[in-house]
């Protein structure tokens, strides 16, 4: 077997800039971004690691039924949230929490869903949320629903018009765990059949809950798509800037009619795959430390600072972020409960007798104790 | 009025076309469907009238054409997916219960899932294992779903329409048993609406109810049960979710008596819980308790004993007289 090439990397764990070899063709996104694009990939990682935190203590003081940290994996999700257009569409697994940030959504929809109020948070055909879809929780079925709507694209010949700003491409997110399943490898298969503008993208945090990405390939995942004849690359997933490049890439192919491709972003889940893991039991201090020296946002923090970013701009980030995280509590601490209404009325979007008739049981049974509950 | 006789495959090939015409959003995606016209030739010749990118002859994948459906659908698609057989839905079955079923709640009434999956099915065709299933019960209990069956051409022709408006998911089983006969389908306009059951034939001293190719079997039974001086009236079901109570009501409080027909294993079935519903709501008019004739509760046997396993008119007549015995 040869030697596959390195991942796709700009910054060196210290955060100085070190193109690896072969991402040549990638140099010219990076070269384009201003000082203000870099603050905000770093302000979006910041503010998104403080949120993760105040939702993991809401989740301890049992305020939240789960919480699914994105501890680690920030650049990988800034990097390829920043490159999409307008345009695109996002479908999520269900750790995205930033991407829905970044394309508009109010991530009270996210605590909605975990703190346990709503199975879903947000509303995809309202223009303000960036044509990001629902998190899905069965994983890789959203790979199936990503590449249906990019089959439907390319019917409306949304792709390859050569007009920037309505080719359209979709990003789907996945992880390793997620690759051993039916349909994320069915998703291939329709991408290739039909060419669709879909780009895979594979954040690789290492684990399946308890279970070593080991078990699920015994090549590198990024190899796999090749063998459905789906191009594809493997990024350094802590590097903001390759992950931004990379997507950047493979997002314009998609919109200029090249088909899909398949990013696998190699980070690491620092912290618990939920609330309800417990990592101590399967992680080993070695390799926890191994990318703890690799965390994404130290890593560019100096590789801002290298290129000569204030103190204030950082004060300035803190601040933001510890004002979102109180917001999101203050938020979360009023959420009402759900209603008889939330069990029934968008079970169907048109009547259904059965459901018609339970909800106007429930509503006399809990009448029948009087007053309000 | 415009009334031409079709068989029932014809008439869904028909029901289709009128579809795709009024509707350039509806497309039509499954195995074999397009330059074949599927293994049952339903939608023969479509894909030479609309083309290939409104007839998809899909790689073959179940899960992949229904979870496909659905981004299609989000995209404002109508897609008709054809399942090959009863028997071989089940690799497609995660995607129609936690996604296809459940997109329209999740969006809290933001998204609509116009999603039709078309589905032979039953027995009676001397097919070997996977291919006479009776698998509605399973849809039938998920919540999200629209679960329909017609029996004759001219409810199949206007069914598959209205479940192609519908901006429900729809499982649309079709008796394959019943594509070649041929039937009556008035052009002009639809008899019921897609949820209503229809009374197929009147009578007085028992109610017969079933859905699909067995209401074929409950009429022959109601006619020989004529001969020898029983009235039995016939229920078509049309809708297994939801069920249509309202003429099944009317009838049992009318006969006293019901005898639930199915092609399906009982246990479990749509046909204990129609039994159960009209016990709860018509306990005062029955006569005798609510009997059901159903396959027995072992995998659909080898083809050469099927007529042991599946009810026929004899085990609708035998339970007949047992309602009428009491």
């Amino acid at each position: 077997m040869t030697t596959p090439p390195p991942a796709v990397q700009f910054l060196a764990t210290d955060g100085s800039f070190a193109p690896s070899a072969g991402s040549d063709e990638y140099l010219p996104y990076i070269e384009a971004l201003s000082d203000e694009q870099h603050e905000q990939f770093y302000r979006d990682m910041a503010v998104i690691r403080r949120f993760d935190t105040e939702c993991t203590n809401l989740q301890r003081q049992g305020q939240m039924a789960l919480w699914p940290p994105s501890h680690g994996q920030e650049a990988a999700q800034v990097g390829s949230a920043r490159a999409t257009r307008r345009q695109d569409h996002i479908f999520p697994s269900y750790r995205e929490h930033v991407v829905a940030k970044i394309r508009g959504v109010d991530i009270m929809g996210i605590v909605e869903l975990m703190r346990g109020t709503t199975l879903g948070g947000w509303d995809v055909n309202d223009p303000k949320n960036g044509n990001f879809h629902g998190y899905t929780l069965v994983l890789g079925t959203q790979t199936l629903h990503a590449t249906g709507y990019g089959m439907g694209i390319n019917f409306d010949g949304a792709v390859g018009t050569g007009n920037p700003n309505t080719d359209t491409a979709v990003i789907v997110y996945f992880g390793d765990g997620s690759t051993s399943e039916g349909d994320v490898n069915e998703a291939m298969v329709f991408a290739a059949s039909y060419q669709t503008p879909t780009v895979f993208f594979l954040q690789n945090n290492q684990w399946a809950i308890s279970v070593p990405v080991s078990t699920q390939a015994k090549v590198p995942l990024y190899l796999r798509p090749r063998g459905f004849g789906i191009p594809s690359v493997q990024v350094d997933g802590n590097d903001v800037l390759a992950s931004y490049a990379v997507s950047a890439k493979h997002l314009d192919d998609a919109r200029n009619g090249l088909g899909p491709s398949y990013i696998e972003a190699q980070t690491y889940r620092i912290g618990a795959h939920t609330t309800s893991d417990d990592p101590t039991r399967y992680q080993n201090d070695e390799q926890l430390a191994y990318w703890v020296a690799r965390d994404p946002i130290l890593r560019f923090e100096a590789f801002l600072k290298y290129k000569g970013a204030s103190e204030a701009f950082f004060a300035d980030v803190e601040q933001e972020a510890s004002d979102f995280a109180a917001d999101i509590r203050r938020r979360t601490l009023e959420l009402p409960n759900p209603t008889i209404d939330n069990l029934f009325d968008h079970v169907y979007s048109e009547p259904h007798p059965l459901i018609t008739e339970q909800k106007a049981w429930l509503a006399n049974y809990e009448a029948s104790f009087g007053g309000d509950k | 009025m415009a009334v031409e006789e079709l068989p029932l495959a014809k008439a869904i090939n028909a029901g289709l076309r009128k579809a795709m015409t009024d509707n350039d959003k509806v497309l039509l995606m499954g195995e074999d469907i397009g330059t074949l016209g599927g293994v049952f030739r339903v939608t023969e010749g479509i894909k030479a009238e609309f083309g290939d990118k409104r007839v998809l002859d899909t790689p073959l994948a179940e899960s992949g054409i229904v979870g496909t459906a659905i981004g299609l659908a989000l995209r404002g698609y109508r897609p008709v997916c054809e399942i090959q057989f009863d028997g071989f839905v089940y690799p497609a079955f995660n995607q129609i219960t936690t996604q296809l079923a459940k997109l329209t709640n999740r969006g809290r009434g933001t998204l609509t899932m116009p999603v039709v999956i078309r589905i032979p099915y039953g027995a009676h065709i001397g097919a070997i294992e996977h291919h006479m299933e009776s698998p509605e019960a399973y849809f039938a209990h998920t919540a999200g779903l629209r679960v329909v069956s017609p029996s004759t051409p001219n409810d199949a022709y206007w069914m598959i329409q209205e479940s192609i408006e519908s901006n429900d998911p729809v499982i649309f089983f079709e008796p394959k048993s019943r594509y070649w006969p041929k039937g009556p389908v008035d052009l002009d306009a639809s008899a019921s609406p897609l949820h209503a059951s229809r009374v197929a034939r009147t009578g007085t001293d028992a109610t017969l109810v079933g859905h699909g190719a067995m209401v074929t079997m409950m009429l022959q039974a109601a006619e020989l049960a004529a001969s020898e001086g029983v009235s039995l009236e016939v229920i078509d079901l049309r809708s297994i979710s939801p069920i249509d109570y309202a003429p099944i009501l009317d009838s049992v409080t009318k006969t006293g008596r019901l005898v639930v027909c199915q092609e399906a294993a009982g246990f479990v079935s749509v046909g204990s819980e129609i039994a159960a519903t009209v016990a709860e709501k018509a306990f005062y008019s029955l006569q005798a308790p609510v009997i059901r004739v159903s396959s027995f509760d072992v995998p659909v046997p080898a083809p050469r004993i099927e007529q042991l396993f599946l009810p026929d008119v004899d085990r609708i007549l035998e339970a007949v007289d047992r309602s009428l015995a009491y």
